[in-house]
């Protein structure tokens, strides 16, 4: 029987790279390695339909994948429409709609 | 403006055999569009358009909105073309924005992995014994027009002009997204300049004005509209191309989608209802026009035989500016001369207590 | 015919400092020049950064150390091969040595499509820029002042889609430097600097960006605009991700200034010498070797033809060459 104190022991805030399991982040760079060249300029966020009206950030989300930080990513990737608006702007010529439908299709309807 | 570079993009459109597909909702939305395309084209351009009563759904909207799967939408559109080479016929022209970014999806598809090509082969062959060849030219309806425009506007009998003023009519053109924001190479003018709706209002003596939001979303975006949740994003969409153009107090738009003339019209009445605003010169709202209506009133066709009555904000400002004569007490008589109901109207803080008549229905 | 010793290719900043110092080692050069007067792009700047020395001052000088020499103006060179250049209409010129000091072409910001340049007014390049400050001084197109400007940097660098993947490293710092200079022609205008990455390589740069903000009062949004659109009242709306916020913005601005990169000169391609993926000229190699050509011994290569550089580096590689090629004709 635990003991309520009536406060718990905050989680750290940190992205733990010691911790977080990249197994995920791997499988979708290895299948679109040109993710990893994003230099996070916001061109894919700045023109994107759906965040227009809502918070999906494109650039956010997938970065937070890239560092093993999967929680919600899956819901926040169905906000995107696939309009590819964002393919069209990227500096990197980085699929961005493919990383999209990797991105779910790798983590899955759980997160 | 000094608006060039859509030259840069041009695309082959064929120029008479065309094979017609319809879309799915155009003729719910505004039935006298497609009508007037096969009148236009096929009667007084007089060339060969053919329509096969066999055609179905392109699986767009349901491709669109998740619930169709890829293979089944490849094998859709590759029974479409079977179709097309049983008729003899090389030139697909396509009436739906949609189905044209689709069409022009899956073959982009099957260039680039030709194992689904002939994966989509044997799944047609199994389950319906056809076979295709890929069309030679796909265009879309309104690349179609285009293509045309020169020898419509020789034969104009109003042309884009107010008629009281002698001014050029202020047009914004609205492209749907599927026409050219898929792949910029298929659309007249490619993405950012797209000038397939442009040259058609330069060409009928209208001036084509540009404003901020010009290539943002009308607002329909299938899960946007569908869901009845997202629809706050649809007009909020709509709202922001509104309130962008406003300024710049234009005469009418003028799209190629299908979805794109019913959500920049209806969703006018509805803002009008929750913000009491209504747009346009005078507050009484800004038409919303297909490309062939505007062709059908260029070419001197009956405004109601267009099926403009089928637009919530009234045409009437414009047709009299067009000097286009009409029978206010036909509009909403239906071919067999039967009454066929009236929406509310767009212009709520000027004619209040109209708005009665379909909302109850 | 005459057999010159060194033909220069060239008479820009590196061609002009490469001529004058193979004259100073006693090698008499030829110039040949495509434009009808040497001076290169130096000429179309007026102040360079980081500390606003006039451009003119910097082209006078090489002007002076390279006077007298020979030089045939809007000349155009086809190719160039170990026995001369060749010129275009097919005149061969024989030489023992060339050096090659053919420079970039600026970017053509038209590419960039959604930026609206050369189709909206008040959309104009950093090379506009200079060409105003050069002249009337800076104005929007119906002659007023700027209240609000936004400069874009990368603008043909660092973009796949128009095929120019390198980072051409000047953009920032001139984009930095003509953010200054409009403040101090328009005490009140707001200036923002929209960028991806702010590059200071170069000494003294990064204290004219931290001027730039602190004594400037120029506002840095870390974000890469996607589209720019007019408005009703001729001003440019532009839209980019507030990175740093994770929000998408938008404002209006009076101008918009598009800070366009260096690309590979397009003569390039055919010179007949070997070049880097970019399309600049392949040196020998990027450290003891990068005034040489692999494809030849008696070419070099100086400046900007090689890379994109700044005037300083690319002088100092002009008088590398120059005292290379004239060590060649000694040992020959």
């Amino acid at each position: 029987m635990s003991v309520n104190f009536g406060y718990t022991i905050s989680l750290p805030r940190a992205v733990d790279l010691d911790r977080n399991d990249f197994s995920v982040a791997l499988r979708v760079l290895r299948r679109l390695p040109e993710l990893e060249s994003c230099i996070g300029c916001g061109g894919c966020t700045a023109t994107c339909t759906a965040g227009a009206f809502t918070e999906f950030n494109f650039r956010r989300v997938q970065t937070l994948v890239r560092r093993g930080e999967y929680g919600g990513a899956y819901r926040e990737m169905n906000k995107c429409m696939l309009c590819g608006k964002c393919r069209l702007v990227c500096p990197r010529g980085i699929n961005t709609r493919a990383v999209v439908m990797t991105i779910k299709r790798e983590l899955g309807t759980g997160y | 403006m000094k608006r060039t570079s859509w030259q840069e993009y041009q695309k082959k459109v064929a120029d008479d055999d065309y094979y017609y597909v319809r879309s799915c909702i155009r003729q719910n939305f505004f039935p006298g569009s497609e009508k007037a395309f096969l009148n236009i084209i096929g009667g007084d351009l007089g060339r060969s358009i053919y329509e096969n009563p066999e055609h179905t759904t392109c699986t767009g909207i349901g491709y669109h909105s998740d619930i169709v799967p890829m293979e089944t939408t490849m094998t859709v559109v590759a029974r479409q073309f079977a179709l097309l080479t049983e008729s003899g016929r090389e030139n697909l022209a396509v009436s739906c924005i949609t189905s044209f970014g689709l069409y022009t999806e899956m073959l982009e598809t099957w260039h680039e992995f030709p194992e689904t090509e002939e994966r989509t082969r044997r799944y047609l062959k199994e389950a319906t014994g056809r076979e295709f060849r890929k069309p030679k030219n796909v265009a879309h309806t309104s690349d179609i027009m285009f293509h045309h425009r020169e020898e419509i506007a020789r034969k104009v009998r109003h042309r884009l002009v107010n008629v009281k003023t002698g001014e050029p009519l202020r047009v914004v053109d609205h492209i749907g997204c599927h026409y050219a924001k898929l792949f910029p190479k298929v659309g007249i003018g490619g993405a950012e300049f797209p000038h397939v709706l442009a040259g058609m209002v330069e060409a009928w003596g209208g001036e084509v004005i540009d404003y901020p939001e010009r290539r943002h979303c009308c607002g329909f975006g299938f899960r946007n509209y569908l869901v009845k949740a997202n629809r706050g994003f649809s007009i909020a969409n709509t709202h922001k191309k509104l309130e962008s153009m406003a300024p710049f107090k234009p005469d009418f738009i003028i799209t190629n989608c299908p979805g794109c003339p019913m959500f920049l019209d209806r969703w006018q009445y509805t803002i009008a209802e929750m913000e009491g605003t209504t747009y346009g010169q005078d507050g009484v709202g800004i038409p919303a026009l297909t490309y062939e209506e505007v062709a059908g009133l260029v070419m001197g066709y009956d405004p109601w035989a267009l099926g403009l009555q089928m637009h919530q904000v009234n045409v009437e400002p414009l047709l009299d500016k067009m000097g286009v004569k009409y029978d206010p007490a036909a509009k909403y008589l239906g071919l067999n001369g039967k009454y066929i109901g009236k929406p509310a109207d767009t212009a709520v803080n000027i004619n209040c207590g109209t708005q009665q008549v379909i909302r109850n229905l | 015919m005459k057999n010159h010793k060194v033909i220069v290719v060239g008479g820009g900043a590196a061609g002009l400092q490469a001529a004058a110092t193979l004259k100073e080692l006693g090698v008499e050069p030829l110039i040949i020049e495509r434009e009808m007067q040497t001076g290169g792009k130096v000429r179309r700047w007026h102040r360079l950064f980081p500390d606003f020395t006039s451009a003119s001052e910097v082209l006078a000088t090489l002007e002076k150390n390279a006077e007298g020499i020979e030089t045939l103006c809007g000349v155009m060179v086809d190719s160039i091969d170990a026995t001369g250049v060749t010129l275009a209409g097919g005149r061969h010129i024989k030489a023992d040595a060339m050096v090659v000091a053919t420079g970039f072409d600026l970017f053509r910001a038209e590419l960039k499509e959604e930026y609206g340049y050369g189709i909206y007014d008040n959309v104009y390049t950093s090379a506009d820029i200079e060409d105003m400050l050069n002249g009337d001084g800076v104005r929007l197109k119906d002659g007023s002042a700027p209240g609000r400007v936004a400069f874009l940097h990368c603008v043909g660098s660092r973009d796949e889609k128009v095929g120019q993947p390198h980072c051409s490293r000047l953009c920032c710092i001139t984009a930095v430097k003509q953010a200054m200079e409009l403040r101090e022609s328009f005490p009140d205008a707001e200036i923002y600097n929209y960028y991806m990455d702010i590059r200071m390589f170069g000494a003294g740069y990064e204290e004219m960006y931290r001027s730039a903000q602190e004594d400037g009062e120029v506002r840095f949004v870390r974000g890469r605009i996607s589209e720019a659109s007019p408005t009703i009242d001729g001003r440019v709306q532009i839209k980019a991700e507030d990175t740093l916020l994770g929000r998408p913005v938008k404002m209006t601005v009076d101008m918009l200034v598009l800070a366009v990169g260096m690309t590979a000169a397009e003569s390039n391609g055919r010179l007949g010498v070997g070049l880097q993926s970019g399309g600049f000229i392949a040196p020998r190699d990027l450290f003891t070797g990068a005034v040489y050509s692999p494809d030849a011994e008696n070419i070099f290569y100086a400046g900007c033809a090689t890379a994109p550089k700044n005037i300083g580096e690319t002088l100092n590689e002009a008088t590398a060459a120059a005292v290379k090629a004239a060590e060649f004709l000694l040992e020959k």
